[in-house]
């Protein structure tokens, strides 16, 4: 119940309007500190489009998206927050940040959310360790005061560049492909693909880190390596993780905490042994047996 | 099997033998209305058809023996691709090594070699067009590399800010009378402006959108250098734009002139070899700072935004400062460039920075291989020194003069044809063509017929566009990715492995 007690990111009244089609349908979900927090959903059900509001890619329509980055903040400093025009606020207890007020790229660098892409998205014409160097983009781009210091070879700039190598070393190990550092990423394997998307996003030293189907395609054995890495990422790295997913069994297996969306609308809630024995969940990714559980089905979700 | 293979060849020698026949009877054909009539004068000077079956004889013989040639070579060309061999190897290692060094030695002695070679007289044109007409374009190719190879933005204007740069000196030096040393940041500094400008309303776009937005912006700086007559004199230019000085001295026949002070015989030729030192510094300093941000996050950045601009944003990489250094260092470097031209030329007028400038640029980039600094060096030189080289081709001249040079070509397309084509018709008309060419050659074709195929008003140059239509055209036949087609990574941990162009990204936005 780490959702309710401490959540990480408060997301409230979401909806996304793409012209007439509703994508996202005033949604309201909290993903907790620490917690694997999954987003599932029949397809079409707009699970992507709530990763591109968080990660700044979509503009919401209306609704709020305020992140707890450090320490827990109270309702009263979010509503404080939303009523000045800042994007964000550090307050006695921690530092807050409204999503929907950020572009993309600050989103990453400010509020410290990452993400992975569902076809994945890396620098394909550069090595693994690049993919992973790009990612220290911003901690590299001040160390090396805005490249005027490296470009003289600043002292300071080389230690900084050898510390993201270590970084970049550490993760490429962590994701088996430590032999592989040197080869450029669109040689690797699928499988390690995925995983080397992963490293680059968790290299960005996230607090939240949004993975959009990150076990589509891969084989049991990686399955399983997958869900390994995930542990280890929350557990040892302190980074809470959004993930959406088809797979149930990975889903049921690594998550604590479901949030089921069905049309853009939210339909269940909960940890995963709740959500798996609710009808309404059943209902919409088996369908129902007639028309009258149907309506009885549509009746309950509101639809 | 071994009969099956038996069996195919003979049937495979019948329909040689048949095609080589059908081949010689479109041949005697095609020669009886061409060569079995030579004309000459009797005695009263009157035309006499004289018959010389023989020649056709020849051909018949020649077309059957060589169209049988042509089958087996083609058949015997399957070529299997040689293992690198150890020799080769390490001659690449040694020549990856030492080529930077030797190089830059060579390119600083060079002047000085000519010197000693042609003499004052005689190496004027060496260090003036070959080498600082060069090193001008190796600089801009390097310039627009940042833009293009690594960031991935296409530019059709990249002449702009070349223009803004020369613009910039001229109007300072003579307005104001400053130095060229202290116009030349700030030429770059003006021109790096522009770009940032230019970079603001194309930030959204990408692809053929960015490259025609670019387009327009290179040509509306040239509509306003030709029509704001009051501040750049349009198109008559601005002329009596001061040399260059060595600390304050002059390269002039003069007292208190560089020759005078250093008690030298004058020589417009030591004006030229300084000119040459200074852009080859300009460009070497372009060089250094573009390998070098390679190896910087800004540089990574321009490359991760070439591969992928939305997971860059998903990374915290502020893509639209990205886009804009990327243009303003491109620009700062095109602005340097214009102000040496300038210098160089002591006249300008919007005529030296049409589209077709941009063009060349970006050939020079696209040609090198994107990306790749010592590939826009060899390109530049490929492509400037050829155009400059057209020029000298005296013999070519002499050769088109007098309508040999008509057959000449006809017969590097026949060879061309005969390796390459397999129709029959495409054969008969070369062997015909090959008929005759040799036909010429051995003076058995009237003069009068050469004389119709000679051009006295031939000059190569006026070729240069039809040549470098075609030498893009085999390039991206032969090799699409340009001269050196692969990426060297800025970071490594165990071995620097290329990565294949096939990976990489092209400058599409």
């Amino acid at each position: 119940m780490r959702w309710r007690t401490d959540p990480l990111l408060v997301v409230e009244h979401l909806t996304m309007r793409f012209g007439g089609l509703v994508a996202v349908n005033d949604l309201t979900f909290q993903a907790g500190r620490g917690d694997i927090t999954a987003l599932i959903g029949p397809n079409g059900a707009g699970k992507t489009t709530v990763f591109n509001c968080v990660t700044g890619f979509y503009k919401p329509t209306e609704g709020r998206l305020a992140l707890a980055r450090v320490g827990a903040v109270s309702a009263a400093d979010v509503e404080a927050l939303t009523r000045s025009s800042n994007k964000h606020a550090i307050t006695p207890t921690g530092e807050l940040y409204l999503l929907e007020r950020m572009p993309g790229n600050e989103i990453g660098w400010r509020a410290r959310v990452a993400r992975t892409f569902q076809n994945i998205r890396l620098f394909q014409g550069m090595t693994a360790l690049e993919n992973l160097m790009v990612a220290h983009h911003n901690t590299l781009m001040l160390a090396s005061g805005f490249t005027v210091l490296g470009l003289f070879g600043a002292p300071s700039y080389r230690a900084a560049e050898a510390q993201a190598v270590e970084r970049a070393k550490y993760w490429l190990d962590k994701i088996g492909l430590i032999d592989r550092a040197d080869d450029s990423a669109g040689e690797l394997p699928y499988g390690a693909q995925r995983r080397l998307e992963i490293a680059r996003a968790m290299c960005t030293d996230p607090a939240l880190l949004c993975l959009d189907e990150p076990a589509a395609g891969l084989n049991p054995r990686e399955s399983m390596e997958l869900n390994a890495l995930l542990h280890s990422i929350r557990d040892d790295h302190k980074t809470s993780i959004l993930l959406i997913e088809h797979d149930m069994s990975v889903v049921m297996q690594i998550s604590d905490h479901v949030v089921v969306l069905d049309y853009g609308t939210k339909i269940a809630d909960g940890t995963p042994d709740e959500v798996r024995n609710d009808p309404k969940v059943v209902a919409a990714y088996l369908g129902v047996a007639d028309e009258e559980e149907l309506a009885s089905a549509e009746a309950e979700i509101g639809a | 099997m071994p009969a099956v293979s038996e069996n195919g060849a003979g049937a495979d020698f019948g329909v040689r033998l048949k095609d080589a026949t059908a081949a010689t009877v479109l041949t005697v054909l095609l020669c009886v209305p061409i060569i079995l009539f030579h004309a000459d004068a009797d005695i009263d000077g009157v035309l006499q058809p004289i018959p010389r079956p023989w020649a056709v004889a020849i051909f018949a013989l020649l077309a059957f023996f060589g169209r049988l040639a042509v089958h087996n070579f083609s058949a015997g060309a399957t070529r299997e691709a040689k293992p690198a061999s150890r020799l080769w190897s390490v001659v690449r290692a040694a020549g990856a090594k030492y080529l930077p060094i030797v190089g830059l030695a060579a390119l600083f002695l060079y002047p000085f070699v000519i010197l000693m070679a042609l003499g004052s007289g005689g190496s004027l044109k060496w260090v003036d067009t070959y080498g600082i007409q060069i090193l001008i374009y190796v600089m801009l190719g390097w310039g627009l590399n940042i833009v293009v190879g690594l960031a991935g933005l296409l530019d059709l204007g990249y002449a702009a800010f070349y223009a803004v740069g020369a613009y910039s000196y001229a109007l300072l030096a003579t307005t104001f009378g400053l130095s060229f040393w202290v116009c030349l940041p700030l030429a770059g500094m003006l021109a790096a402006l522009w770009g940032v400008m230019l970079g603001f309303p194309v930030l959204r776009l990408r692809g053929d959108y960015l490259a025609i937005v670019t387009l327009a912006f290179g040509e509306i700086i040239r509509t306003i250098l030709v029509n704001w007559v009051s501040f750049t004199h349009g198109s008559a230019g601005i002329a009596s734009i001061p040399k260059i000085t060595f600390f304050g001295l002059r390269f002039a026949d003069q007292p208190g002139g560089f020759d005078a002070f250093f008690h030298l015989d004058y020589s417009p030729l030591h004006g030229k070899m300084f000119l040459y030192y200074v852009i080859l510094c300009l460009a070497l300093i372009t060089n250094v700072v573009s390998m070098r941000l390679r190896r910087l996050p800004i540089g990574r950045a321009w490359e991760a935004l070439r591969e992928d601009e939305i997971a860059c944003r998903s990374l915290g990489v502020n893509t639209t400062n990205t886009k804009l250094t990327a243009f303003a260092l491109g620009a700062f470097f095109g602005g340097l460039a214009g102000s040496f031209f300038a210098v160089r030329q002591g006249f300008i007028s919007p005529e030296s920075f049409t589209f077709s400038e941009s063009a060349t640029i970006l050939a020079i980039v696209v040609l090198g291989g994107m990306g790749s600094q010592i590939g826009v060096a060899f390109a530049a030189v490929f492509l400037i020194g050829g155009f400059e080289m057209l020029r000298e081709l005296d013999f070519l001249r002499a050769i088109m003069a007098n309508g040999t040079g008509v057959f000449l070509i006809c017969l590097v397309v026949a060879a061309f044809g005969i390796i390459r084509s397999r129709g029959l018709a495409v054969q008969v008309a070369i062997v015909a063509v090959g008929a005759v060419f040799a036909l010429r050659a051995f003076h058995l074709l009237p003069d009068g017929i050469v004389d119709k195929f000679a051009m006295p008003e031939f000059d190569p140059a006026q070729y240069r566009g039809l040549l470098f239509g075609l030498a893009m055209v085999v390039m991206m036949v032969v090799r699409p990715r340009g001269f050196i087609a692969t990426r060297a990574p800025s970071v490594f941990l165990k071995e620097r492995k290329t990565v294949s162009g096939a990976l990489v990204k092209e400058g599409h936005g």
